[in-house]
């Protein structure tokens, strides 16, 4: 784990900047990992194909961070060693993103509370100083920006839609709002990135999201849960219950068959 | 006595609706000859559009059910570039689903019609879907064998009489042709370049898949009810049996390459009829298989029901969200409350 006193006081070390790296790649790469179990599943076809085309946006962008993450770190791994050899403590996502998707008003809730950091976060990590990060940076946003779109309206059509849904939708907002504190809240690591220009400071972040957050939920007629004590570290490697299950599964084979090419 | 009837209204009505009937069949029948494309608001006999409807419900169905067995593997694909490809893959299925509800709609039949259908367990779809995926190897299997016999059954639709199929088809047939390909790589990587475990991964599902994959395409012609007038619709234009020799005789020399063997013991080169003479195919299995007591028969059925009901209050939802706001932001996109 990385502490305030072990961010280097000048340059962005290789450590630092790929610990970084990896708390962006592995967010998008747990989040598509929890979506893809919806192909197949959805409410109605077209949803399953809109939840399909967002799982094939997260693991495309998780590919990308990874390569370069792999890059930074210089020890010749790859995207697929990286996904697939870690374990729980290795990875750096953010708690949100490997909530179970419960019903599908759970699992949209934690895609727009996500979608809306993302959205901000690459929105600001275009103006990177790291050029590589930049660039991955661009695509990911206009991504994600669609993503918003459909997570935010159907956020809004289940919390002003039925009773039924009002209510479900507003007992998984419950339950996933106190992992939002840990999105908007930094820490040495997040702070030593943003005094170098590497990425955007959170408080930033912070006052975007709310405003897109308080916003749609308004609009979705849903109440705002209160700010929760627990701080929740994923993005240091101090993960839910859930996490470990959702690797066991994703790993297998790769353990299984130790260096097989597939 | 017997000519009595004759006098009455009703009856002469109906001879000279028959006679008009006869004379409109035959022109519809010239038109088909002539290889004309039938278009939705053109006039068809009711059995043709009968025979469309089942066909191309059936196929859509085989579309959304066969998300599944594939589904099965997405959150295991052993690499980042293998998941999407995979989920990639399952997707354009249900691409393929949802053109092909839209067709079967240009008949007249609605889409929640057709799925309440399938989750009544009164429409049919492919049997090769009621099997399991075991292994990793599975995906390589399904993506060579299985959709390598959709196309050979599919390209020929391609010319189907009927304009809507015929050109909802062509793109799909595109997308098959790639997915047959990613199937093949993936049997590639594991019989050629893989480990030991691999190359008897890939085996052992070439082994499970070969005989249903035969099956895929239906009865043999003797058997085969619809076959003789579906060609003379120009529905189909090869019969079960040809499009099958034509499957053996292109997939044994891939399976060469890859140096699995085709688990048959009775396959041998034909010299004389330049084909492979293959052994006979268990019917009864595949009998089974469609009165519901194959493998993953329940397993389908009842993804797609809990998928259906468990979407019921978000469909619902929608639908009374686009009421209170006079379908703002699409949310009545079609498909909602019709599916409810």
């Amino acid at each position: 784990m990385i502490t305030a006193a072990d961010c280097t006081a000048g340059a962005v070390s290789a450590e630092e900047r790929f610990r970084y790296l990896l708390r962006l790649a592995d967010t998008s790469l747990v989040l598509g990992q929890r979506l893809s179990g919806w192909v197949g599943h959805a409410p109605t076809l077209e949803e399953d194909l809109a939840l399909g085309n967002i799982t094939l946006d997260l693991i495309g962008q998780a590919r990308l961070l990874l390569a370069y993450a792999g890059q930074v770190e210089g020890r010749g791994r790859d995207e697929d060693q990286l996904a697939f050899l870690r374990d729980a403590p290795e990875f750096f996502n953010v708690t949100l993103a490997e909530q179970p998707n419960g019903d599908f008003g759970q699992t949209i809730v934690r895609q727009a509370l996500l979608d809306a950091w993302q959205v901000e976060l690459y929105h600001s990590l275009i103006g990177s100083t790291d050029e590589q990060l930049a660039n991955i940076a661009a695509k990911a946003m206009k991504e994600c920006r669609y993503h918003w779109r459909f997570s935010c309206g159907w956020l809004v059509r289940l919390g002003d839609g039925t009773e039924e849904s009002h209510a479900r939708v507003q007992a998984a907002l419950d339950g996933l709002w106190r992992f939002t504190g840990e999105l908007l809240t930094p820490d040495a690591l997040d702070a030593h990135m943003a005094s170098h220009g590497i990425a955007p400071p959170l408080a930033v972040i912070r006052s975007r999201w709310e405003a897109r957050v308080t916003a749609a939920l308004e609009e979705a007629t849903l109440r705002q849960p209160p700010p929760a004590y627990f701080p929740w570290l994923g993005k240091r490697g101090v993960h839910s219950e859930h996490l470990g299950q959702l690797l066991t599964e994703m790993q297998h084979l790769q353990r299984l068959h130790p260096g097989a090419t597939w | 006595m017997y000519t009595q009837a004759l006098d009455s209204p009703g009856v002469g009505h109906a001879a000279l609706a028959s006679a008009d009937e006869a004379e409109r069949e035959r022109r519809f029948q010239e038109r088909i000859d002539r290889d004309e494309k039938i278009e939705p608001k053109d006039w068809m006999p009711e059995a043709y559009r009968q025979t469309l409807i089942r066909q191309i419900a059936q196929h859509a169905h085989s579309e959304i059910v066969g998300m599944l067995p594939e589904g099965n593997w997405i959150t295991r694909a052993p690499s980042l570039r293998r998941k999407a490809v995979l989920i990639a893959k399952v997707q354009d299925e249900g691409g393929h689903g949802l053109y092909l509800y839209s067709a079967a709609e240009t008949l007249g039949v609605s889409r929640g019609e057709l799925i309440g259908q399938l989750l009544a367990g009164r429409a049919k779809y492919s049997s090769i879907f009621n099997y399991p995926t075991l292994t990793w190897a599975d995906i390589g299997a399904i993506g060579w064998l299985v959709d390598g016999a959709a196309i050979m059954n599919q390209i020929p639709l391609c010319r189907c009489s009927y304009g809507p199929y015929a050109r909802a088809m062509v793109r799909i047939c595109k997308e098959e042709s790639f997915h047959q390909r990613q199937g093949y790589e993936i049997m590639l990587t594991l019989a050629r370049s893989g480990t030991r475990a691999q190359r008897e991964m890939a085996q052992d599902a070439l082994n499970r898949w070969w005989w249903p994959s035969l099956m895929m395409f239906g009865p043999s012609d003797a058997e085969s009810m619809h076959t003789a007038q579906s060609m003379r619709w120009r529905i189909k234009r090869f019969s079960n049996d040809e499009l099958r020799q034509k499957f053996i005789d292109v997939t044994v020399p891939q399976a060469r390459f890859l140096g699995l063997s085709i688990p048959d013991p009775d396959l041998r080169w034909d010299e004389a009829g330049q084909r492979y003479a293959s052994g006979p195919i268990d019917w009864s299995e595949f009998q089974a298989v469609l009165k519901g007591e194959g493998p993953c028969n329940r397993e389908r059925l009842g993804a797609r029901r809990a998928a259906h009901e468990s979407g019921r209050w978000v469909r619902e939802a929608a639908a009374a969200y686009a009421d209170k706001h006079g379908d703002r932001a699409g949310a009545g996109r079609p498909g909602y409350a019709q599916a409810s």
